[in-house]
């Protein structure tokens, strides 16, 4: 047991690679903080476009919305990492991620921001255009407050996927906390730190995952 | 252009990436298979449990599915290839992705199973158990068939994200679409063998993720 306790609760190698994970945790943070926002607002953008074009359009934007989707997001992160300087184009790690993330979680915001908009009754709609408002002051005061609280455990859940999936910029070598507990593994060749991410992720999401059942989310998102 | 779309390295590409083809198929069925058995075993030990002196296990089975939903698989996998070689417990890339992407869906899954359990009316349950069926066969004859109803959908969803899920195994060097691609890409700088990885991976996905939104209408969840 001690051997064990040794090996992958070592309190010492744990206290030297701290900083290293604290480091990582906060380049996780900031990934989290370009992509949520990011991811939101382009999903904003998807449904309200998805809403307000023509049907031919909007079937367009809905295989649009698919084709992204049916990219794993690893590969997608690695398409524009590795491919953009191809193109000339070179952007700074945090921002390739961050572009390459915004483009697969604003797919899955749209989806939910939509299926919101969808599920108000057309005679809201109706009432609201009769009263003298035009289309984008009743998107703007009477849909969207309630198409928003309607998904809100949704947005929550997805809020959750987007955070565990800036664990992939640790691939495309963005020192965040997984590639930070990998550095620090090989460094003391201890698995010590690996324990320790896990515990700082789940440290991080248990919270999370606990307000996404109070809301009383759906278990579980669209692929 | 040129360069995205190279004949030359592209033909290179193409035989390693069909052979990916092969285990993105294998990986993702596998632990598709045994993610939603899990899943479901652990809901009907739950369900059956509800209410008698073994309480405690179901409130385990719960803690399983939220710490399996708070941690990234990818930190799964990372923790069980790299740090369980530690503990004497060696497993190729293949089990240790096999194992991470399935323990994951598990938890997934036994949260649509027992979500679509507890919906099903009360009344279902006494009135088969007054009809003289007992606890188990209540359960499999009764409730569950109505359950699963409801779980068509989300499960759905969730073995399409597992699928796109086994690119994480390229990290832990199985030779999978991605992990080909990468390979090819690193010998001939050439961004070629991604783009043709993508596409692969867009005609094994796109029709699955249309038929997923299809089902959504079809069953509505909610």
């Amino acid at each position: 047991m001690s051997e064990f306790l040794q090996t992958f609760l070592n309190l010492q190698v744990m206290a030297e690679s701290a900083g290293l994970l604290l480091r990582g945790l906060w380049v996780t943070v900031q990934a989290c903080l370009i992509v949520i926002p990011a991811g939101v607002l382009g999903g904003a953008g998807l449904a309200l476009s998805q809403t307000l074009a023509p049907p031919l359009a909007a079937r367009l934007l809905s295989w649009g919305v698919d084709l992204v989707r049916a990219f794993p997001p690893l590969v997608l992160l690695v398409l524009i990492v590795h491919g953009l300087p191809f193109l000339g184009v070179e952007p700074p790690p945090l921002l390739g991620v961050g572009i390459a993330l915004t483009i697969n979680t604003s797919t899955y915001y749209g989806e939910i921001l939509r299926a919101g908009i969808v599920s108000i009754e057309r005679t809201q709609w109706e009432a609201a255009r009769s009263t003298g408002l035009g289309t984008t002051a009743t998107l703007r005061y009477v849909i969207l407050p309630q198409a928003v609280r309607n998904v809100l455990p949704d947005l929550a859940g997805n809020t959750l996927e987007a955070v565990k999936l800036t664990s992939l910029a640790s691939v495309v070598a963005l020192p965040d906390l997984l590639r930070m507990a990998r550095v620090a593994q090989g460094v003391h060749f201890n698995p010590s730190p690996l324990i320790l991410a896990a515990v700082l992720y789940l440290a991080l999401l248990w919270p999370l995952v606990r307000l996404v059942r109070r809301l009383g989310g759906r278990a579980v998102l669209p692929a | 252009m040129r360069i995205f779309f190279d004949p030359e390295v592209l033909a290179a590409a193409w035989p390693g990436i069909r052979s990916g083809i092969g285990v993105t198929l294998a990986l993702a069925l596998s632990s598709i298979a045994a993610g939603v058995a899990l899943g479901l075993v652990l809901a009907t030990i739950r369900a059956l449990l509800r209410g008698a002196p073994l309480r405690p296990v179901g409130g385990l089975i719960a803690a399983y599915a939220d710490v399996f939903r708070a941690l990234p698989p990818l930190v799964l996998l990372v923790v069980l290839y790299f740090a369980a070689p530690f503990a004497g417990i060696e497993l190729s890339g293949f089990l240790a992705a096999f194992a991470a992407l399935g323990l994951v869906l598990g938890a997934s899954a036994e949260e649509i199973f027992w979500a679509g359990i507890t919906s099903v009316n009360r009344g279902q349950w006494e009135a088969a158990l007054s009809t003289g069926l007992s606890r188990s066969a209540a359960f499999r004859r009764v409730v569950l068939p109505q359950a699963v109803r409801l779980t068509i959908p989300p499960l759905t969803n969730r073995a399409i994200a597992t699928g796109k899920n086994t690119a994480l195994a390229s990290v832990v060097a199985v030779p999978e679409v991605l992990n080909q691609a990468a390979s090819v890409q690193a010998q001939t700088a050439s961004p070629a063998p991604l783009l043709l990885a993508a596409g692969v991976y867009v005609a094994l996905f796109l029709p699955l993720v249309r038929a997923g939104r299809w089902l959504e209408t079809r069953f509505p969840t909610r």
